[in-house]
């Protein structure tokens, strides 16, 4: 990131970062973002809001999951690797002691009927959530014709006829990829005129 | 019981698994749900380390709990293989993302708004789309002939579209109704 400093004096240590990063992620079930964004330009003020937007798309653009990428970012901007670390395992390390006792819990009562049940249960609500983030998704998709069909065939073909991810980036993400760079660069040539 | 937490560890499969998931992290633009089916593919298909049942319950459980939802990862892994499975299925997943995310986030900082950068962000979001939907597809699958299980899909789909109501409601609603044994 470019050496700024987005509200005047905040300068975070990196145990401000993991402590911060911990009470975050232990607030967030289903989705961490929202929290993020309020914890990191409303409460601590670490970042102007445009920053944020601005960190947020690099985020989305790298590969892994958005708050794991913004939380190094974020970490590393003020405390180099070592804020980046801390960031990253406040995000992490009591979620994961805590998914893992569910797991264990799960496992140890997976005999039970009334737990089968309840997974099934669970397991078919966490589709529905799962579809739900597609459908709103879409939303950021409104005037990208050639997006649609990418959306449609990646479904169709990953989903259906099970092909394999990496066919599906080079055949579907890499021409969708091409001709939105083409769009920009056309929309960006007309704008010159 | 601790034997069945840390089954002595089996280095070839824990070694095939970790390198399997060190390069589809380097794959899954649009977050972990992304890359879900070609997890699926290799633990449920082509391995069978897991069920069906069990891949879709790693999710369930991981949306239950605070925290990232890339944490199904760890719960696929201990069911998959102990601690040792989480801590390699943990790891595959999140280092080569993290670390690209610190040093490609230091060198693509400095234009975010680049046209480069605005192409591949806009480019490669119709895929990542395209994928949550189809973990959504492969995750239902095996409940097409089950009214219940898809009657719950779809209303769950549109309660959590229309509506902010936490997601962590939802999973108890479903909780209760698969514990009394409604859902078959």
């Amino acid at each position: 990131m470019s050496k700024l400093s987005p509200a005047e004096g905040s300068n975070p240590s990196a145990s401000d970062l993991y402590w911060s990063f911990t009470k975050m992620s232990l607030q967030a079930f289903g989705g961490v973002l929202p929290l993020a964004e309020r914890m990191i330009v409303g409460e601590r003020q670490w970042l102007t809001k445009r920053e944020f937007v601005e960190m947020l798309g690099i985020s989305q653009t790298l590969p892994g999951p958005n708050i794991i990428n913004l939380s190094l970012m974020l970490g590393d901007k003020f405390q180099g690797p070592r804020g980046a670390f801390a960031a990253v395992m406040g995000c992490l390390s009591f979620p994961i002691l805590i998914v893992s006792a569910l797991a264990l819990f799960y496992q140890s009562v997976s005999d039970q009927p009334i737990a089968q049940g309840a997974l099934r249960g669970m397991s078919a609500v966490s589709v529905g959530l799962v579809l739900a983030m597609g459908f709103r998704l879409l939303g950021t998709q409104k005037d990208f014709k050639v997006g649609w069909l990418a959306i449609a065939c990646t479904v169709i073909g990953v989903g259906v006829f099970g092909l394999k991810l990496t066919m599906a980036i080079l055949v579907f993400g890499l021409p969708t990829l091409l001709v939105r760079y083409w769009q920009i660069a056309r929309k960006a040539r007309q704008e010159a005129q | 019981m601790i034997a069945l937490l840390f089954p002595p560890p089996d280095w070839a499969l824990l070694g095939e698994i970790f390198i399997r998931f060190l390069l589809l992290s380097l794959l899954a633009t649009g977050g972990a749900l992304a890359i879900a089916p070609a997890m699926h593919d290799y633990l449920v298909g082509q391995r069978a380390l897991l069920t069906d049942a069990q891949f879709v319950g790693a999710i369930a459980l991981a949306q239950s709990a605070p925290g990232p939802n890339v944490l199904f990862v760890t719960v696929l892994g201990w069911q998959a293989a102990g601690f040792w499975g989480a801590a390699a299925m943990t790891a595959g997943a999140l280092l080569p993302s993290a670390l690209l995310a610190v040093y490609a986030g230091r060198i693509v900082g400095n234009n975010p708004q680049s046209r480069f950068m605005r192409a591949l962000r806009e480019g490669l979001a119709p895929l990542a789309i395209g994928l949550t939907f189809a973990t959504g597809v492969l995750l239902i699958t095996p409940w097409v002939e089950d009214l219940r299980m898809m009657a719950v899909v779809l209303v769950i789909t549109v309660i959590a579209y229309k509506t902010k109501l936490q997601p962590i409601f939802m999973i108890m609603a479903g909780a209760l109704l698969g514990g009394f044994g409604l859902l078959g």
